[in-house]
Formats: C-alpha cells, sequence, structure tokens
C-alpha cells in the first residue's frame, strides 16, 4: 500500500510515545546510571566509569549464565519449530475437531507462569507426581532438584509443553490461508507429500514461522518464572540463565552497579539478534508484496 | 478454457477404476494424524489433569498414597480460597490490574497503529522498531528500576502501577498486531468518508473500528494473556492491596510444610479465566495468533 507522507501523524503516535518513554526510557536511564556508578550507601554515589562492565566482562558468572542461556534458547527452537510444524500439519483443516483442537492447545499458554512451574515440579516429583513416580517406578534414576540431566531435561520438556502450541497455531494460520488450487495443481503434477511441503506449505509458511521464531527467541531468552519455580537455578547453578541470575544480583544481593552493567548489555544482544530477526522479516514481507 | 475446466475430471476418471486401493491409501495419512494428534494433546493435559487431581484430594492421600483419581473426593481445597480473603483477593486485584492494562493498551495503541499503518511521517520506521525493542526488554531488567520508580511517584503497590508496567510489552505488541489488521482495510474507505463529511474521530469510531473488530479483539487477547500470565513485574510491584494471586501461591509455604492440596486448586482456579477467554475466541485463535498477517 502506497502511503501519503503525513508528518500530523505524530501526533496520533504521541499518547504511546509519552506512554512508553515513561515506562521504559526512565526506568532504563536509571539502570544505565547505576551501571556508571558506585557507593557506599546512604545514597551517596560516585562515578565509576566503566568499572562496573570490565568487571562483569572480565567475570566467569556473566558468561557462563550467558552460554547456558543460548545452550537452552537453542535447543528449546531446534525442538519447538519443527514440532510445531508437524502438529499443524496434522490438525484437522475446519468444524468441531478443529475447535476442540485449538481450545485445548491454547490452554497452557494462558497458564500464569509461575503456575506453569507448579505444575511441572509437582508433576516431575517422585515422591506425589505422575512423570516422577512412573520414571521411579521404571528405574530410571530421576530427581530434578539433585541431577544435572534431570533439571536440565524438565526445564525443557516444560517449556517445549508450554510453548509448542504457539508454533503450532501461527504455522497452523500460515497453512489455512493456502488456497485449494495449489494443491490441486500439486496433485495434478503428482508431487510427493514432501514436495508438497517444501514448495508450497513451506514458503506459505514463512511469515508467520518467522513471527514464531522471533517471539519464541525473545521469551526464551528472558525466561524466569517458570524454571526458577522449578529447579530455583539449580542444581548448583546448572539452570541459572541469565534473568534468574540478574534478579539473583539486583534484587537478592542488591549489587545496583554490576547487575545494571549487566542489564544494559543483555538489553544490547537480545536487541541485536531480535533487529537481525526483524530485518529478515520485514524483508520477506516486502518480497510477499503484503 | 473448457480444456482447464476439465482437467481435473479427467484426473479423476482414471482414478475410478482403482477407487478402493486410493481410498485406502487417502485413509491412512487421516488416521496417522490422528493418532499424532492424540499423542500431542494428551501430552498437554496429562499434568494440568495431575493438577486438577491433586486439588480434589486430601493431603493425606496426596502424601500417603498414589492414586491415579481421587478416592476420598473432597472440594474442602476449593472452599479454603473462595471464603479467605487473603486469598480471593488475589484473583479480584489479578482481573483488576488485567483489565486497565486491557484498555489503557487499546486507546493508545489504536490510533498510533493507524499511523503507522496509513502515513510515511518522519523516523517512522525507527520508532516502529523503537517500540518492538520494549516487548523485547527482559522485564528482570526493569524490575528494580520499576520499583523505584513507582515508589518516587507514590504509586507502589497499587493496581495502575501493574498496569502501567504492562504496557511496556503490550503496547508494542498491540501496535504491530492492529497495524497488520489495518494495512489489509483498503485506504479508499478513509477517502470515501472524508468526501461525505466525516471528521476523523467519528470515521474512526464509527466506521474504521467496526471494520478491524477481529484485529481489536485479537489485541486484546494477548494484551490479556501476557498481562495475566506474568508474575515477575506484578510482584516486585505490589505487596498486600494489589497482590496477584500468583504470587499469592507462595503463601502456601507453612510451617507444616507445604499445603499440597490448596497450592494445586489455587493452581487449577488461575487456569480458569484463561479457558473462559480461549473458549470465547476460539473461531478467532488461528488468524489472531498470525497477527493479522494472513
Amino acid at each position: 500500500m502506497n502511503k501519503t507522507v503525513n508528518q500530523k501523524a505524530w501526533f496520533l503516535v504521541l499518547p504511546v510515545l509519552v506512554l512508553v518513554a515513561f515506562s521504559a526510557v526512565i526506568p532504563l536511564m536509571t539502570v544505565v546510571n547505576y551501571s556508571v556508578q558506585d557507593t557506599f550507601g546512604n545514597n551517596v554515589f560516585f562515578w565509576a566509569g566503566l568499572e562496573w562492565f570490565e568487571e562483569m566482562l572480565s567475570s566467569d558468572r556473566m558468561w557462563d549464565a550467558l552460554g547456558r542461556q543460548i545452550a537452552f534458547s537453542a535447543i528449546i527452537l531446534a525442538i519447538e519449530i519443527p514440532l510445531g510444524i508437524f502438529v499443524a500439519l496434522n490438525m484437522p483443516k475446519s468444524g468441531f475437531w478443529a475447535s476442540f483442537c485449538l481450545v485445548l492447545m491454547s490452554l497452557p499458554l494462558l497458564i500464569p507462569w509461575n503456575v506453569v512451574g507448579t505444575i511441572w515440579q509437582i508433576f516431575g516429583r517422585v515422591d506425589i507426581g505422575l512423570l516422577g513416580y512412573t520414571l521411579d517406578a521404571i528405574g530410571i534414576n530421576y530427581n530434578y532438584t539433585q541431577d544435572f540431566y534431570a533439571a536440565w531435561a524438565t526445564v525443557i520438556v516444560m517449556d517445549v509443553w508450554h510453548w509448542t502450541s504457539l508454533v503450532a497455531l501461527l504455522a497452523y494460520a500460515g497453512l489455512q490461508s493456502i488456497p485449494d488450487a495449489y494443491y490441486q495443481a500439486a496433485k495434478i503434477d503428482q508431487a510427493s507429500r514432501w514436495k508438497v511441503f517444501r514448495y508450497i506449505e513451506l514458503p506459505k509458511m514463512m511469515g508467520v514461522l518467522m513471527i514464531a521464531i522471533l517471539l519464541r527467541f525473545m521469551d526464551s531468552f528472558m525466561i524466569y518464572t517458570e524454571p526458577f519455580v522449578v529447579t530455583g537455578g539449580g542444581p548448583g547453578n546448572s539452570t541459572t540463565f541469565l534473568s534468574i541470575d540478574l534478579v539473583k544480583m539486583a534484587l537478592g544481593q542488591f549489587d545496583l552497579g554490576p547487575a545494571a552493567a549487566f542489564s544494559i548489555m543483555y538489553y544490547l544482544v537480545i536487541l541485536l539478534i531480535s533487529w537481525v530477526f526483524y530485518t529478515v522479516m520485514t524483508n520477506l514481507d516486502k518480497r510477499d508484496g503484503v | 478454457m473448457t480444456d482447464t475446466a476439465q482437467a481435473p475430471g479427467a484426473a479423476s476418471l482414471p482414478g475410478r477404476a482403482t477407487e478402493a486401493p486410493a481410498v485406502a491409501r487417502r485413509k491412512l495419512p487421516i488416521k496417522g494424524s490422528v493418532v499424532v494428534m492424540t499423542l500431542y494433546l494428551v501430552f498437554l493435559l496429562l499434568p494440568i489433569y495431575w493438577l486438577l487431581n491433586m486439588s480434589l484430594k486430601t493431603n493425606t492421600e496426596i502424601l500417603n498414597s498414589f492414586t491415579l483419581w481421587p478416592r476420598d473426593l473432597t472440594f474442602a481445597n476449593y472452599a479454603t480460597i473462595l471464603t479467605d480473603p487473603a486469598w480471593y483477593s488475589g484473583y479480584i486485584n489479578s482481573l483488576i490490574y488485567v483489565s486497565i492494562n486491557v484498555v489503557i493498551t487499546l486507546v493508545v495503541a489504536l490510533p498510533a497503529a493507524y499511523a503507522f499503518s496509513r502515513y510515511h511521517f518522519m523516523g517512522d520506521k525507527h520508532l516502529f522498531f523503537w517500540l518492538l525493542t520494549n516487548r523485547m526488554a527482559p522485564p528482570a531488567v526493569f524490575a528494580l528500576p520499576f520499583f523505584q520508580l513507582y515508589s518516587s511517584v507514590n504509586l507502589f503497590d497499587t493496581h495502575i502501577a501493574v498496569a502501567l508496567a504492562h504496557c511496556l510489552f503490550n503496547v508494542p505488541l498491540a501496535v504491530w498486531i492492529l497495524e497488520g489488521f489495518m494495512r489489509g482495510v483498503p485506504k479508499e474507505i478513509d477517502e470515501t468518508a472524508y468526501i461525505d463529511g466525516y471528521s476523523f474521530p467519528r470515521f474512526f469510531v464509527k466506521i474504521f473500528m467496526p471494520l478491524i473488530a477481529s484485529g481489536i479483539g485479537v489485541a486484546a487477547f494477548f494484551a490479556f494473556m501476557f498481562s495475566w500470565v506474568e508474575l515477575l513485574l506484578s510482584r516486585t510491584l505490589t505487596s498486600v492491596d494489589a497482590k496477584p494471586i500468583a504470587a499469592t501461591m507462595t503463601r502456601t509455604v507453612g510451617a507444616a510444610g507445604i499445603d499440597w492440596g490448596v497450592l494445586a486448586a489455587a493452581g487449577v482456579l488461575t487456569i480458569v479465566p484463561g479457558a473462559l477467554v480461549i473458549y470465547f475466541v476460539r473461531n478467532y485463535i488461528a488468524k489472531g495468533f498470525a497477527l493479522g498477517r494472513v
């Protein structure tokens, strides 16, 4: 759509600008402020320059958390995106069963995140949880509070349980938009199932899949509540992701300077990766002429 | 023209001779998909069932025996929550700030999305991306500054503080969704309305908003969803008066250990509002999740 140039449109954007500036710019400036100052208490601050940034960059703590975070996001994206597409391909196309599946699949998405944590915390316990009890009964030594692999497996399965439906629903929406004529043409050409997927369904889903990847990447990179409720970041530090570490530092130990420096670098990493996704996405939009 | 019209029919004619095997081959993938969907739905529902199961048991039954369904059915856990103000006020608080948030989000996002979908103006692309970056901001980064900001303007522990804080990620998302829906409305409609003498506010409310009603519904749904499920900010910004239900749930850890039954019942009750909302929007879910871009 060709838009007209109109500078007065700024007035329409103004309310959003004021609101988001109040709730984003002011707090962000506070963070920047803390990141370059030090204190001996009593609200007396003095200039510390880039000291905190240097300290954080040279400590293992942040790098370890970043490594775990990247591993976590990579694993859940690698599972959720293909699984979501697979589920979407198998969903009923219309009628009662389509609504039925949609409603049930959306259910995990609207459960408060700490309740998601509670559900899996209970579900995985060897004494009262179905999953833990069953695994224990068939002889698998499973204890997510003690064992590194069990903790990671629990956190990942929980995230797959929680968010695969979002990917599936997006992919499903993409599939619904493909006109029947495409499938008929493929049938006349006697295209195989794989070719139909590769050359018709996948390209048509690309736009919504990019949204899915962007949303899932952002949210998994900021994950806090669910793993915190289940494992508390343990055993040891093995499931301490960036947000968990940050909250521990800022609200637990009240190390404002390092926490602020940490925050800014954390934000910049997310911003950078999201910008890449966003650019790819808008280019896809333009190419499709949407 | 007649050739192309006949092509599908002609293609199906030879198929008719071998109809039986063709039907058998077509039925197989349908069965496969039923199996896949059943397995997936069982995977989704089993943990929720287990929570429901526990909420209907007594603590003795939970801790001393392992039962797949409640043998000693009790609603005492729900009674505890629904009669104790310390418990049920959590639900009311959550619903209040979620509603305020949805209203604020829609009111500010609608005109902004219209501007982005219709006009070019200085810095529009940068502004749009900057808005989106706020959706990408980790709540953990904002928890402490928010606490200080809202304390300094005397809004700490009020519903409006949580609602405003949640606008941080809901407003950008709503602008994004609404912009997608608005792009689908042809510009000629605006122009015709102006020629007919409609003023902008009247045109917007009377003509434009009904056209994107489903988009508004979807934006409201997402604002509800992300405000309802968020805990870190709402817990940091409240202490007593506006404490959300999600934070109240930590109360179950008492001197005698964790009250599993009540915890499970509280969990089940937090699922109910979401389930109701989903039921009402079920026909728009698929399109809605694509944010109007399909």
